[in-house]
């Protein structure tokens, strides 16, 4: 029953609550969706801590999207002891790059009056379960080692049918406790993207590389 | 060829006295606000000066505005700032951003304490929080820290325009009897060639195809502020509060219901002209790509005779509306910048086609040449522009990217106005000095006369000439402009606040 609730019911709650939000965020509320960077108000710990933080979890974010879209590809990349090596080396890498930014930034909210003053309750929440989330990534990680194999074989499948709509809890319940609360924890974040500041991923502006450098705009009429 | 209108200005530095009435009217207006308090969309700097924020003329501090690579053939233009894959890469900390100390923690008093105090010996008073967090602060600088200061050791020394001076001209320059300052007022210039808008990852500011007011869309704004950085001027400012950049918006609620923006409209020395000048679009990137020098000439030359029947023809033809063309002749800015050549641009090297045009002041000019206090208006005013040298190239390293040339031909000709106007009015000055002189800046008595109305006598309605706006083009003009205010004059009906 309990398996039934936290891997069936809560992704799917959790989906279902983040891509509506954004949705209907994105629709109604353009004004808000910006990551209301404090950069101006403190540059140092930002540059340090917010650069880290995305160089780390950006490419770690799309390695596991790359584990639950494209599984044999993935498999293939890993397939021998060498390749296995450099991704469990990569990924720790960038797992330590990103927990590394992430208490950079959570030292620099608590340390710098000015930011704490422009902070809300919910950037406490989001900062917290980020962290956490990534110092889960790298127990897992370091105590339970060649993540990037039996990944495809417990998470995939897992989230793989859920995708299809018949969900399947025991490709997951027989893990350990800690990289089921990275999973629930994970969910958890997705849910909250709409409802934070985290919904400034939604804006990665890749038309910038090939868009006009001026832009012109007519009140009536098409731009020119 | 493609012609635009451009709702453009001179500021006659000669008649600013520096008394920041234009920047207090916008302030009141648009910028007091949470997040805004620290921005002045309008500010009166005083040169030589270090300017607000700190030192924003040096652009190898800041990256601002464009590069012009392989100037003689295959020409390139780039952001200073960063290409377009670098700002991708650059967006998680922007790397040439000034933070709040380049500009100022914003600050009130503690007023409550005067009232609440207990009774006590001392006098109570409010002490200075900020803003900010609220904590007590020691206020160390402020907007126009630097004002009145031109000879300031701690400021004036570290303006960045000196460093094209050698050493003997700077200590010319600050010698105590060659002491000048005066004042540039500043607003956006909304140029042609808009760094910020090059800069705006997310597409967010725009130039307004009928006016040519460079706006921030606010709710297209991501808040990467590459803007700020971009813009070489510093006239884009990041909200702390709201997470987005805001600029000047050349008070276009006031603009579209025939009104002068405020800080024009307020302006006490009336030092301000507003009006339409037509120009040839699709110049604008050739217009750039010229070695320095040739700057100021090439913008003039894009700038288009409005009396001239091909151009009337072709402006009808690109959608100009006839009252905007009739706006455009009477267009004091183009007299001052086209027709006269009195005004001029500035940093034209940061190569965005600023269209706000300084006159440049004549007062330090005239009082480096005096050998005393004693106002002297001989002909000999005339041959000394020569021996006037270095305040000449300060004004041609602010105004022309280092060109004399058009600097002393402005200065020829204001001084051959006063020539001319004081052999007639006061008369020691002879008719033929003045006509030598009006003879050697190339122009007519009736240019003179014409210069001497404009610049001394003009009525409110000759120096805004405001363009009509169409009703079918201008969204905002049935609304109240004061109903902007609170909509901050983003057009939004919920006060703007910080996202969740």
């Amino acid at each position: 029953m309990l398996e039934t609730i936290l891997f069936i019911v809560f992704p799917y709650l959790a989906v279902i609550l983040g891509v509506v939000g954004i949705i209907y965020r994105y629709r109604t509320d353009q004004f808000s969706l910006t990551s209301l960077s404090s950069q101006f108000l403190e540059t140092d710990l930002q540059f340090w801590g917010s650069t880290l933080w995305h160089y780390g979890i950006i490419p770690t974010l799309l390695i596991h999207l790359g584990g639950f879209t494209l599984p044999r590809v993935m498999a293939a990349l890993h397939s021998t002891p060498e390749t296995l090596y450099l991704a469990e080396l990569a990924g720790k890498v960038m797992g330590i790059m990103a927990l590394v930014g992430a208490a950079a930034l959570l030292y620099r909210r608590l340390s710098s009056s000015r930011i704490r003053a422009i902070t809300t309750p919910m950037d406490w929440i989001v900062l917290v379960l980020l962290f956490t989330q990534v110092f889960l990534g790298m127990t897992i990680a370091f105590s339970y080692r060649w993540g990037a194999t039996w990944f495809i074989h417990t998470v995939t499948p897992w989230v793989g049918s859920l995708s299809v709509f018949q969900p399947q809890t025991k490709y997951v319940t027989a893990l350990p406790w800690i990289p089921k609360l990275h999973f629930l924890n994970g969910f958890l974040l997705f849910a909250l993207v709409p409802y934070s500041r985290l919904v400034h991923i939604i804006n990665f502006p890749l038309t910038y590389l090939w868009r006009r450098y001026q832009l012109v705009i007519w009140a009536r009429r098409k731009a020119s | 060829m493609k012609i635009r209108s451009q709702v453009s200005m001179v500021f006659h530095l000669d008649k600013c006295i520096g008394c920041h009435t234009c920047s207090l009217a916008c302030k009141n207006i648009w910028t007091d606000r949470q997040g805004a308090e620290y921005m002045w969309w309008n500010n009166v700097e005083t040169k030589p000066g270090v300017g607000f924020p700190t030192l924003w003329e040096d652009q190898e501090k800041y990256n601002g505005g464009w590069e012009l690579k392989n100037a003689g053939k295959e020409p390139r233009l780039n952001l200073k700032l960063q290409n377009r894959l670098q700002a991708l890469g650059n967006l998680f900390s922007n790397p040439s951003m000034p933070t709040m100390s380049e500009y100022y923690e914003p600050w009130t008093y503690k007023y409550e304490d005067l009232i609440n105090s207990p009774l006590g010996d001392d006098q109570p008073i409010a002490r200075a929080i900020s803003r900010i967090d609220g904590k007590p602060i020691d206020i160390e600088t402020g907007p126009n820290w630097d004002d009145d200061l031109g000879g300031s050791n701690i400021y004036a020394v570290n303006d960045p325009l000196l460093k094209n001076m050698s050493e003997e001209e700077k200590r010319r320059l600050f010698s105590i009897e060659q002491l000048f300052y005066f004042y540039v007022p500043r607003i956006c210039n909304h140029c042609l060639n808009a760094a910020c808008v090059a800069a705006c990852p997310s597409g967010a500011i725009y130039k307004r195809a009928e006016d040519g007011i460079v706006l921030v869309n606010q709710d297209k704004c991501r808040g990467w502020r590459m803007c700020v950085s971009g813009c070489p001027y510093k006239k884009t400012y990041y909200n702390w509060s709201t997470g987005k950049s805001e600029k000047c918006i050349l008070c276009y609620p006031r603009l579209e219901t025939g009104q002068a923006p405020a800080c024009f409209h307020s302006c006490v020395g009336r030092i301000r002209y507003l009006g339409v000048l037509l120009y040839d679009a699709d110049q604008v990137e050739t217009a750039v790509e010229v070695p320095d020098e040739q700057l100021v000439q090439r913008q003039r030359e894009m700038i288009l005779d409005p009396f001239d029947p091909q151009v009337i023809a072709a402006a009808e033809e690109s959608g100009i509306p006839a009252g905007v063309i009739e706006a455009a002749q009477q267009s004091p800015v183009y007299r001052y910048v086209k027709e006269w050549e009195l005004a001029l641009p500035l940093h034209p090297e940061f190569r965005t086609l600023p269209m706000l045009f300084y006159v440049p002041p004549l007062l330090p000019v005239i009082s480096s040449t005096q050998e005393s206090g004693a106002q002297r208006t001989e002909s000999d005013l005339f041959s000394s522009l020569e021996s006037a040298r270095v305040p000449v190239r300060f004004m041609s390293h602010m105004l022309s990217a280092g060109n004399d040339a058009p600097v002393i031909k402005a200065y020829q000709r204001m001084i051959a106005v006063r020539l001319y106007k004081r052999a007639e009015t006061v008369g020691d000055v002879s008719n033929e000095e003045a006509a030598a002189a009006l003879t050697k800046a190339g122009m007519s008595a009736g240019d003179a006369e014409a210069i001497y109305r404009l610049t001394s006598l003009p009525t409110h309605q000759q120096r805004f000439v405001i363009p009509p706006s169409s009703r079918e083009s201008a969204i905002e003009q049935v609304q109240d402009p004061q109903q902007h205010k609170a909509e901050t004059g983003f057009g939004r009906r919920q006060a703007p606040h910080r996202g969740l």
